[in-house]
């Protein structure tokens, strides 16, 4: 095991890691106003596709990347629109979601498999490219890349320094008592569905776009439920996330590096790090009334007037 | 003294009740036919040419309806596997791992004890299907009872995990010496036996009779009254003296188990052998079955059929129509949007 | 801020509450009220249950709407239709469950509640603004603790600095020494005297004695939906408010006259030294000594809160005992389950039965069934004897005279016949211990009069009977022996013809004063 092996598992732990930090980014918004998102993975499948079919169309990644966010900010309004208007099961209305989003993808996506895109470029940070090349090239990323964690310290600013970021963790926290302050507990709800949903469209968009940058049927291979396995890992704090999306894809990537090395593990077992690390810290935590889920969470708001 | 208030069942026939049920799932199911017939259209796609291809492969052929017949099976009892616990208000999202455990479980019989009868193999694998799938929905449920650790969420995860146990186990120790990805085919004492020459299995009998012995007990026994009291009011049947923890905890397991059985009666009867990934989300149709169905075991049936019907005509419109097979999920999302969505087709009664 | 204290002459009062009537259902809560509130005063609104005191805050507060009336804010005429716009006019309230949320900080809870919040939250102001607050009326608490992590007495300092962060000139207080330690109460009282001082109008809502006595100013009695009178505090004695609380005239009661019976053989139950631990806002019981004997009714008077609804659930099973014990007809059932305590004869009717003893949507006929479920059970509980549950169920109705419909879902049913449907239930198995918790809570006349007849056809046939109320005059008609619960403990304990409406009124309310024996 070579530093440059090594530093080869971390590259590729950013690399894919980005899009599942979005996601997940998005998915804590949501639950942190009390909505579980078990359709994550048709929302994803669906922004991946239709960013993928606009920028092969248009030749823009940029413009891609747009529709890509807004087609999961839509997705959500789905989920939305069942579980707080007409105030179905969360769990259910979820999986709907996402068997929408297995079809869906399929039809959008269809034409525009094994096609060729103009992706995003691949940039160096300055002080990087003094180094020898054969580590530098390794951390040659996109502009997603690099706005990953200043996204994520954003939407940790939005949710604990602003006074709509209060609203929703009240909502998702009581929503009797966030309304009893003269605020509306659905709207709220909705704005984060809205929110989270663009988020993760712009991870769906990294997927398909930057990183693999072509389209398959169901690529995003359970990326949906590791994120949402992720926001529970990150006890549902923003900055908590990206340690989290780091060592959750690293676990893939170190697999490879250990099959190289000749150590025979199964990849089947490396692949359930992600759940078991999580189950261990809510069972670690479960105590601890600090670290537990947002007390809505899942439960739909029946509202007063 | 005073009259004894009339006491005689007033209650509304129940024929006009169901005909009512009735009428509005085939309302609702017309509607996502339409909205889906939209999405054709949009595809470039001819919807009634369509819609006719999905019934002739299904249902106008003897073996067509046959195949739709098998794939209903498993969900008839994943679908059981969440209508039991929610009678008691639990919600079973585990179904899926504890389908993959329970067969697990079985494989493992089946594997470990090829030289046995037939008649006592069965048996045996299906009591281990069904205690591996009791424990892996007692996991999320003893966890839920000794610290704040929320049984959706635990369920949810042990889902994602349980297929790759299997995954490992297969590689790591059960794959055939020719393919590393299947485990050997099983004997056919291991088998459940097939119908008539079609891939019908013995599994659709075990399911329809737990479908029946559910409504049965439900309907009849003690414990289907008591677990409606609970199911109603948790509380008050508490404090009526009925043993709610036990219950629940029972009540759980024995969601599991089903599901596990159902991991049993798919490998059993229908592969023959057992793969990684093998149930494409079995476990969650099941959960969206039962939610279609309200719960009841008739409904599971119909709904359960309705899914398989959609599935194995998806088959043919990738055949003759060239679309991915996997758009025909658009239209069993459209029914499931319109269920959940509970629009109000009579006027003035509530859904 | 702080309003400016009484210097500037101002003697008209603040908030004028004028001819407010508010009746729900089958209630009149409130019967004409006239109520003023003044700058620097702390005016106690005094009752028992039932006399009208929440409502009429409530109204205040926006919470409810008055049938008839006005509400005037320094003379003139407004409308307050919401919480909104109480709090939009400086009123604020805090409510007997706190609204706090456990899983945010002081700040951010107080900060949910403040009228003009930027959108980036200036997180050094609002704490700043906390603390003065709190050094000014000692009010300390940490603004970055989480509220989960406060105690109660801590969390109720929170919701006081939240009304006084959002500008509340008026503070409505509801029961708020029910949660609280005495020294936590003493510490209150500083702390309202201080908001006093510098112009606060404080109105605390409260069934206690002490609390009026040690900080209120004026003091307004309400009686059954009626003003009872208003007094200075200075005029005021605990005599006069127990008489003012508790005027009652006893109607006559169509009762039986009491088989003469000794307290003979074993109790049918006992707790000795019996202790509970609640949980956040429920009231622990303290060294409970209390026995029911066979063919007698024991009553537990009091104000609901202090401890009513753990005494019958304790004495069910429902909650253990932390520490002590509890012996039904002589064994120890300390530890005993639910199913066995009815098992052997123990029959419940708590206090509202839609909520706590019946399946809503089962028939009324499968509810009988529900807590007998074994001897009703046939060929192994492959099938329930419905013929029997019915016949033991109409025997049971036809000697109450009680009549519903069996056929429907219970939830249908009025309240009166819940009520009926319940006690029904309960005698069918001719229990020999009858706990019964505010059995008439809520009913017409009728209902109340078969529901009493019930319990007193009981205990001629021999049963004991625990009845839990908050109606003196039911208490003292019917009862053979009677204890008044406070804070949890047992107050005083007599037979009804020792003693009298205002002694036990006393009791209720925490005073220990000297009364008139001669009322």
């Amino acid at each position: 095991m070579t530093l440059l092996s090594i530093l080869g598992v971390l590259s590729s732990a950013i690399f894919s890691g980005t899009s599942l930090l979005y996601t997940t980014l998005g998915e804590v918004i949501d639950e942190r106003a009390g909505i579980v998102n078990l359709g994550l993975e048709g929302v994803l499948l669906v922004s991946a596709s239709s960013g993928f079919a606009v920028t092969a169309i248009s030749g823009n990644p940029y413009l891609g990347i747009l529709v890509a966010m807004l087609a999961g900010g839509l997705m959500n309004m789905i989920l939305g629109y069942l579980a707080i208007t007409r105030k179905a099961n969360q769990l259910a209305s979820g999986l709907a979601l996402m068997f929408f989003g297995f079809g869906l993808s399929a039809l959008i996506g269809k034409p525009f498999v094994a096609v060729k895109i103009h992706s995003l470029d691949r940039f160096l940070l300055p002080g990087m490219a003094s180094l020898p090349l054969k580590y530098s090239s390794l951390f040659k990323f996109d502009l997603l890349i690099y706005l990953v964690i200043p996204v994520a310290i954003l939407v940790w600013w939005f949710l604990y320094r602003t006074r709509w970021g209060l609203s929703v963790r009240a909502v998702g926290e009581n929503a009797e008592t966030a309304y009893a302050s003269g605020r509306n507990p659905r709207r709220i709800r909705y704005q984060a569905l809205f929110v989270g949903g663009m988020l993760a469209g712009l991870g769906a968009a990294h997927l398909s776009i930057a990183y693999t940058m072509n389209w398959t049927e169901n690529m995003t291979a359970g990326r949906g439920f590791i994120a949402v396995a992720l926001v529970i890992f990150s006890k549902w704090d923003p900055l908590r996330a990206i340690v989290g999306a780091l060592v959750f894809s690293g676990a893939v990537a170190f697999q490879l590096l250990l099959q190289s090395s000749g150590v025979q593990v199964s990849s089947f077992l490396l692949d359930t790090i992600p759940y078991i690390l999580t189950l261990i810290v809510l069972i670690a935590w479960g105590g601890n009334r600090r670290h537990s889920a947002p007390a809505m969470l899942g439960r739909v708001y029946q509202g007063s007037e | 003294m005073t009259k004894i208030a009339e006491t005689v069942n007033r209650f509304p026939a129940g024929g006009q009740k169901v005909l009512q049920t009735v009428v509005r799932y085939l309302l609702m199911i017309l509607l996502a036919c339409i909205m889906f017939g939209v999405i054709l259209v949009i595809a470039g796609k001819d919807p009634i040419a369509s819609y006719k291809d999905i019934l002739s492969s299904t249902l106008g052929s003897a073996y067509g309806f046959s195949e739709v017949i098998v794939s209903m099976i498993p969900m008839l009892l994943t679908a059981l596997a969440v209508a039991l616990p929610f009678k008691v208000g639990l919600i079973n999202i585990g179904g899926e791992g504890q389908l993959y455990i329970g067969a697990a479980f079985a494989t493992f019989g089946a594997l470990t004890f090829p030289n046995l009868p037939a008649w006592v193999l069965l048996p045996l694998m299906v009591i281990l299907g069904m205690l591996g799938g009791a424990l892996w929905a007692f996991i999320p449920g003893y966890l839920k009872s000794i610290g704040l650790v929320n049984e959706t969420i635990t369920s949810l995860l042990l889902n994602s995990v349980a297929p790759k146990i299997v995954g490992f186990l297969i590689l790591g120790f059960w794959h055939s010496p020719r393919d590393t990805v299947r485990t050997p085919n099983f004997v056919d004492a291991a088998r459940l036996s097939t119908f008539f020459g079609t891939r019908v299995h013995l599994g659709l009998v075990i399911g329809l009779i737990l479908l029946i012995v559910f409504w049965l007990v439900m309907k009849y026994t003690r414990w289907g009254l008591e677990m409606g009291a609970i199911g109603s009011n948790p509380q008050a049947a508490r404090r009526n003296g009925i043993p709610l923890a036990k219950y629940l905890v029972v009540i759980m397991c024995l969601g599991g188990a089903i599901a596990g059985l159902a991991g049993m009666v798919q490998v059993s009867g229908f592969y023959g052998t057992l793969f990684p990934n093998f149930s494409m989300g079995l476990g969650f149709m099941g959960f969206m079955i039962c939610w279609l169905a309200g719960g009841d075991p008739l409904g599971i049936v119909l709904m359960a059929f309705v899914v398989s019907v959609i599935y194995s005509g998806g088959n043919l419109l990738q055949l003759t129509r060239g679309l991915p097979y996997a758009v025909i999920n658009i239209l069993l999302a459209f029914t499931l949007f319109i269920v959940l969505g509970r629009p109000n087709f009579f006027k003035g009664k509530k859904s | 801020m702080p309003v400016q204290p009484a210097a500037q002459p101002n003697p008209g009062p603040f908030v004028s509450l004028r001819g407010i009537t508010k009746s729900f259902p089958g209630v009149l809560a409130n019967a004409a009220i006239d109520l003023n509130l003044y700058a620097s005063e702390i005016h106690a609104l005094l009752g028992e249950n039932g006399a009208g005191k929440s409502t009429l805050m409530k109204i205040l507060y926006g919470f409810y709407r008055a049938d008839s009336g006005q509400i005037l804010l320094n003379g003139k005429p407004i409308s307050i239709r919401s919480p909104r716009d109480a709090r939009s006019i400086r009123i604020g309230m805090v409510f007997q469950d706190f609204s706090l949320i456990p899983a945010l900080s002081v700040a951010e809870n107080i900060a949910l509640f403040l009228p003009h919040l930027p959108f980036v939250l200036n997180h050094k102001e609002i704490n700043r603004r906390i603390l003065d607050f709190s050094k000014r009326y000692d009010l300390q608490v940490n603004p970055g603790a989480l509220v989960s992590q406060l105690s109660i007495g801590e969390q109720q300092k929170v919701e006081i600095l939240k009304l006084l962060l959002a500008d509340a000139r008026l503070l409505i207080l509801d029961e708020p020494t029910r949660v609280l330690a005495p020294h936590e109460a003493e510490a209150l009282f500083k702390i309202l005297n201080g908001l006093r001082k510098d112009g606060y109008t404080i109105v605390l809502i409260t069934h206690k004695m002490k609390d009026v006595l040690e900080c209120a100013d004026r003091i307004t009695v309400l009686r059954g939906g009626h003003l009872a009178g208003t007094l200075l505090r200075s005029d005021a004695s605990e005599d006069k408010l127990v008489a003012l609380m508790f005027e009652k005239k006893l109607t006559p009661l169509n009762v039986k006259p009491r088989s003469v019976q000794l307290e003979a053989g074993v109790p049918l139950l006992e707790l000795r030294a019996a202790e509970t631990r609640a949980a956040g806002l429920e009231t622990s019981l303290k060294a409970i000594d209390l026995k029911v004997h066979a063919g007698e009714i024991v009553g537990v008077a009091g104000v609901s809160g202090n401890g009513q609804k753990e005494l019958g659930d304790l004495a069910l099973g429902m909650i253990k005992c932390a520490r002590g014990r509890k012996f039904l007809f002589g064994r120890d059932y300390t530890h005993r389950s639910i199913q066995q305590v009815r098992r052997n004869g123990v029959g419940y009717i708590p206090e509202n039965p839609l909520t706590m003893a019946i399946a809503p949507f089962m028939t009324v006929l499968q509810n009988m069934a529900l807590t007998r479920t074994w001897k009703y059970s046939r060929v192994g509980g492959l099938r329930m004897d419905w013929k029997e549950v019915k016949a033991d169920a109409e025997y049971t109705m036809q000697a109450l005279e009680f009549s519903f419909p069996l056929y429907v879902p219970a939830r249908s049913l009025s309240g009166g016949n819940l009520q009926r449907m319940v006690i029904v239930r309960e005698m069918t198995q001719e229990p020999r211990l009858i706990i019964a918790s505010y059995l008439t809570r809520g009913l017409d006349v009728q209902s109340t009069i078969a529901a009493r007849q019930a319990l007193i056809q009981a205990r001629e046939n021999g049963a004991g009977v625990l009845l839990i109320s908050e109606d003196l005059e039911e208490l003292f008609t019917l009862c053979d022996r009677l204890i008044v619960l406070f804070g949890g403990e047992v107050a005083g304990s007599f037979k009804p013809e020792d003693t009298n409406i205002y002694e036990v009124g006393h009791l209720m309310t925490g005073s220990e004063g000297q009364h008139d024996k001669n009322r």
